[in-house]
This record gives structure tokens, C-alpha cells and sequence, in this order.
């Protein structure tokens, strides 16, 4: 990715089920926070933006994450642009 | 070869069917899986369920499932129908067809599908009760075990 868009670029930030409803919000696009470089990382930072974002994240143990459209683990890299979705263990089917 | 929808509107098993088979002689067999809507969940009644998804990524999910049963068994093509928004008990949730020339692999591909669909598609459900409040389905250990037994490798 160009060194421009890597330093103006956005994460794009979902969350569904009831990690929407603690957090109040269904969607949210921040600037790639300083010393932020993985999910895990993003998850550390955002605990801290708000009440409701501390309850979603309170316990990992229930919380996915997908980047861009995909499953994620906690170790994985974030870039700008990145879409990034955090939800419970999936019950479908 | 697979088709794979995500949609409000109920499904005709009987139309997906035919979509399914039109025009092929070489199907030996068909397997077929409905899920539908219980009215009671842990000894409480259900009025409702809500189906949330993550547009985009659940399609992409679903299409990635239907290439892993494709991948692993032979088929002659498979069906894919998900549901989303508010259900009422007795009505359909997910339909799976999976047609192959032997029905080992369409019987084998529809229980992969079906769970996996389970475990590896981003949907959420939440319960409406009958009797007021609501609640979101905790993902059941039963069901990633179920999914977990497909993880062995190759079976045709």
C-alpha cells in the first residue's frame, strides 16, 4: 500500500449481534491509532473509547473478529483501509 | 455449480429442488436438510427469532463452505438458503441440498454443510419469548464438536 494511503486511510470498524448493542453502534471508522499495528492491539485501544466499548470487549473469550471479511486471530496486522468486524461465536443454521 | 442465497422471503424446498436437478440425468441422489424455528428454547417459549448476518462476508463465507464440500466429495452441485430477520416458530430457517451420483456423498456433504454453515457462517440469532425479554443464542460446544469431526481430511 502507498505511503499516503497508509497515513490518510481509515479502519472501518463493525460489530454486530450484542457487541452492536453494548457499543452503541453499529459501525464506526477511526483513524489508525498510533502504536496500533494488529486486532489485538485495536482491541486494547478501543476499551478505552467508551463505557460501552469496555462491556463488548470485556471478555475475548466470546468475542470473533473478522478483517476483511475473514476470520481473524488476535495477531493479525491491521493497514489502513481495513475493514474490520467484531461479533460473538456465530450461531446460524 | 453451487448456489447460495441469503434472503428474507421463505424458501420452496420443492422449487429449489427442481432448480437443482433441471436438465441433469446424472444426479443418483440428493440430500436435504431444513432447519426450522422451535417454539421453546431451554424450557421457555419462543415467540420469535431475530437473524442478524455481516452482509458480504456471509455470502462470501457461504460460498467458501460450498467449495470445501465440493472440494472434499464429489458433487453434481449443491444448494445453500439462509434466512434472515424475524422468524416465527414453525417457520424455515436454512435449507441445504447437496446432489452427487451416490448417496454416501450427498448424504456426508449435506451434515458438512449443515454444520459448518453452523460454526463458520457469520449469523446471529436472538430469541424473542413468549412471555417477554429477549435473548442471544450462546454458540453451543456441541456444535463446534459436530463441525470438528469433519477436520480428519477427505471423505469420499
Amino acid at each position: 500500500m502507498a505511503d499516503a494511503a497508509a497515513t490518510t486511510g481509515t479502519l472501518h470498524i463493525l460489530y454486530f449481534a450484542w457487541l452492536r448493542e453494548r457499543v452503541g453502534l453499529a459501525e464506526e471508522r477511526v483513524a489508525l491509532p498510533p502504536g496500533v499495528g494488529t486486532v489485538g492491539e485495536l482491541v486494547d485501544w478501543l476499551r478505552e473509547r467508551s463505557a460501552g466499548h469496555a462491556a463488548a470487549f470485556a471478555s475475548m473469550r466470546t468475542v470473533r473478529c473478522a478483517v476483511n471479511q475473514e476470520f481473524a486471530d488476535p495477531d493479525r496486522r491491521l493497514a489502513p483501509g481495513d475493514e474490520i468486524a467484531f461479533f460473538p461465536p456465530v450461531t446460524g443454521g | 455449480m453451487a448456489t447460495v442465497r441469503v434472503q428474507e422471503q421463505d424458501f420452496d424446498v420443492a422449487a429449489e429442488f427442481a432448480a437443482l436437478t433441471l436438465g441433469r440425468t446424472d444426479i443418483g441422489g440428493i440430500g436435504c436438510f431444513v432447519g426450522t424455528v422451535r417454539d421453546s428454547a431451554g424450557g421457555r417459549r419462543i415467540g420469535a427469532m431475530m437473524l442478524e448476518h455481516y452482509p458480504g462476508m456471509t455470502e462470501r463465507a457461504m460460498a467458501a463452505i460450498a467449495d470445501a464440500a465440493q472440494a472434499r466429495w464429489e458433487l453434481l452441485g449443491c444448494t445453500l438458503v439462509h434466512r434472515v430477520g424475524r422468524l416465527r416458530p414453525g417457520e424455515n430457517i436454512v435449507l441445504v441440498l447437496a446432489a452427487a451420483a451416490h448417496r454416501q456423498a450427498a448424504l456426508d456433504a449435506t451434515a458438512f454443510l449443515i454444520d459448518w454453515l453452523k460454526t463458520r457462517a457469520p449469523f446471529w440469532k436472538k430469541e424473542e419469548f413468549a412471555g417477554g425479554g429477549e435473548a442471544w443464542v450462546e454458540a453451543r460446544e456441541a456444535d463446534e464438536q459436530a463441525a470438528e469431526r469433519w477436520s480428519g481430511g477427505v471423505r469420499a
